[in-house]
């Protein structure tokens, strides 16, 4: 078979993309091949963020599975209050607008983080010091809170004001300190 | 210029060192991605906030001593010409992506250049420590406290689940990328690397070329790092890159002797045509002058080659590469003019030595 774009040289390279259902097939000459290089699997422009981006992209794939479907794609997309990435954006471009993207897509992070970090979605490093002091009586007031629930539930209210105590004694020591409450 | 008070500017202090392990680890890095609350991503964020970002790093860090680092000074990628751009590239003190938008971008760096501090790059701050040698170990420790030391002054953007949250999903969590430059001739010359490298990739590290994502290995030198930054601490993360890079270690330790035992005559010849090449050339271009000077390098660390001292390789690999060529030639060069230049370079480098330890051999 005859490369279809110089016709001169034999094919030596074969393919078949399919986009949105749509078929094309490709028989190339090595020397075509290489020009058309952009447009092909397995050329030189494979980088991480395009890689990234099909890895992303997998969760609305998975929604709209045919292409009929792609026309409303908004009812579905999440979009960040702060910055205005939707979350089509970010598939596309591999990359969050602000710290509070996190926050806004959420619910479609743990299989793509679970991809990337081989299994893990949760941090287990480094805490930063100022801010981890914080988080570390915001924890504590949390279990306080539901020690306090188990005791009014389990009617030991004398307890249970103790704790209340407690919770109130490290809120109002967050607050003289200034601490930021996000 | 003399090449060598020119060699004296171009090459990091921590280039001139000779780490742990210096015969096959050429350096370790250690970069922490880092950014502010409150503020979008560079991706994101507007000129004014871009320049706030620096503003503050200028505010609040720069003439600063930090206890490890020392005094800091910021470079703005605005006030560099295109080859000093280039050149800060070929260090590896800032991202090709830093210069390709050079307004609000900037760098932080210590005297010695072992610290670098990207600015704006694809996250607000990317603290980076290059160390000659094996010493991750060093390397986090060094990026942990100046960490530490801005997280002072500047609120960082972290979430108690996914931990320091960056512009790429890539980097959450710890924000932490390890990585270290080995030069493997033997293991590539006994073909055993190809092996080996699917291996690695199985255990969660990424081998990369010198330059990065997406370049191709030159001059025999491999750049292994890791790929999850999230769910595990810090020190597991370089553990783990560390305990393979020991196995790769020994491995082309194996390999080289058994090219000595196996194919001495040979290996011998491949080693002193490249060096005769290097001695005389008249033209060369990059990609053989890498190949070349890996030949001479591991030459060097067998002892077959005795009177030229290793970091030669360190050297001419980063003087060699088009920015260092054309600062030292004061001028922009076309490619053929590169290659000669860069002929010409190694010619005298090689000669340099020569001449201080009175041997013969070399030649103009």
């Amino acid at each position: 078979m005859l490369c279809q774009e110089c016709q001169e040289r034999e094919a030596s390279l074969h393919f078949t993309k399919i986009i949105n259902g749509e078929k094309t097939e490709f028989h190339l000459c090595d020397i075509c091949a290489k020009d058309k290089g952009e447009e092909l699997p397995g050329g030189n422009n494979f980088s991480i963020h395009k890689l990234l981006s099909g890895l992303l992209d997998t969760g609305q794939a998975f929604s709209s599975p045919s292409p009929g479907r792609r026309k409303q794609p908004e009812r579905n997309d999440l979009q960040c209050e702060t910055c205005g990435t939707t979350y089509r954006l970010f598939a596309e471009r591999g990359r969050f607008g602000c710290a509070d993207c996190y926050y806004y897509f959420d619910e479609k992070l743990d299989p793509v983080l679970r991809r990337i970090h081989g299994g893990n979605t949760v941090h287990s490093g480094k805490v930063p010091k100022r801010k981890g002091r914080d988080m570390h009586v915001y924890r504590e007031i949390e279990e306080l809170k539901s020690e306090m629930q188990r005791q009014i539930s389990e009617e030991e209210f004398e307890q249970a004001a103790e704790t209340r105590d407690k919770i109130r004694e490290l809120e109002h020591a967050l607050k003289e300190k200034g601490g930021d409450a996000s | 210029m003399t090449l060598k008070s020119f060699m004296n500017e171009a090459l990091s202090p921590w280039m001139k060192n000779e780490g742990p392990e210096s015969d096959i680890v050429i350096s370790s890095r250690v970069r922490l991605a880092r950014n502010l609350e409150k503020v979008p991503f560079p991706i994101a964020a507007s000129e004014e906030q871009l320049e706030d970002v620096t503003y503050r790093i200028r505010e609040e860090f720069t003439g600063q001593a930090h206890q490890d680092f020392g005094e800091l000074s910021l470079v703005s990628m605005a006030d560099l010409t295109a080859n000093e751009k280039q050149v800060l590239v070929e260090k590896h003190l800032v991202s090709p992506h830093l210069t390709r938008k050079p307004i609000h971008r900037a760098a932080l760096l210590s005297e010695d250049e072992s610290l670098s501090v990207m600015i704006n790059e694809e996250d607000h701050f990317r603290i980076q420590c290059l160390l000659s040698g094996f010493q991750l170990e060093e390397g986090l420790q060094l990026a942990d406290s100046m960490d530490d030391w801005m997280e002072e002054t500047l609120d960082f953007a972290f979430d108690e689940r996914r931990g320091y949250l960056t512009s790429c999903p890539t980097n959450v969590g710890t924000g932490l990328r390890s990585s270290v430059m080995m030069h493997l001739p033997a293991l590539v010359l006994t073909k055993q690397l190809n092996r080996i490298l699917p291996a690695i990739n199985q255990l969660g590290l990424v081998v990369r070329g010198i330059y990065g994502e997406g370049s191709e290995a030159q001059g025999n030198l491999y750049q292994i790092s890791n790929q999850k930054t999230l769910g595990a601490s810090e020190s597991d993360i370089v553990k783990d890159l560390r305990s393979v890079v020991t196995q790769l270690i020994e491995h082309e330790r194996t390999a080289r002797e058994q090219l000595w035992n196996d194919s001495r005559l040979k290996l011998e010849d491949r080693i002193f045509r490249s060096y005769g090449l290097l001695s005389y050339s008249r033209i060369m271009e990059s990609k053989e002058a890498m190949r070349r000077l890996s030949d001479v390098r591991l030459g060097i660390d067998m002892g077959i080659i005795e009177h030229v001292p290793a970091k030669i390789l360190n050297e001419l690999m980063v003087m060699t590469q088009p920015g260092f060529l054309q600062q030292y030639a004061g001028e922009s060069l076309k490619p053929e003019e590169r290659d000669q230049r860069r002929a010409s370079l190694i010619r005298e480098r090689i000669n340099m030595e020569n001449n201080e330890e009175s041997h013969d051999g070399g030649g103009k």
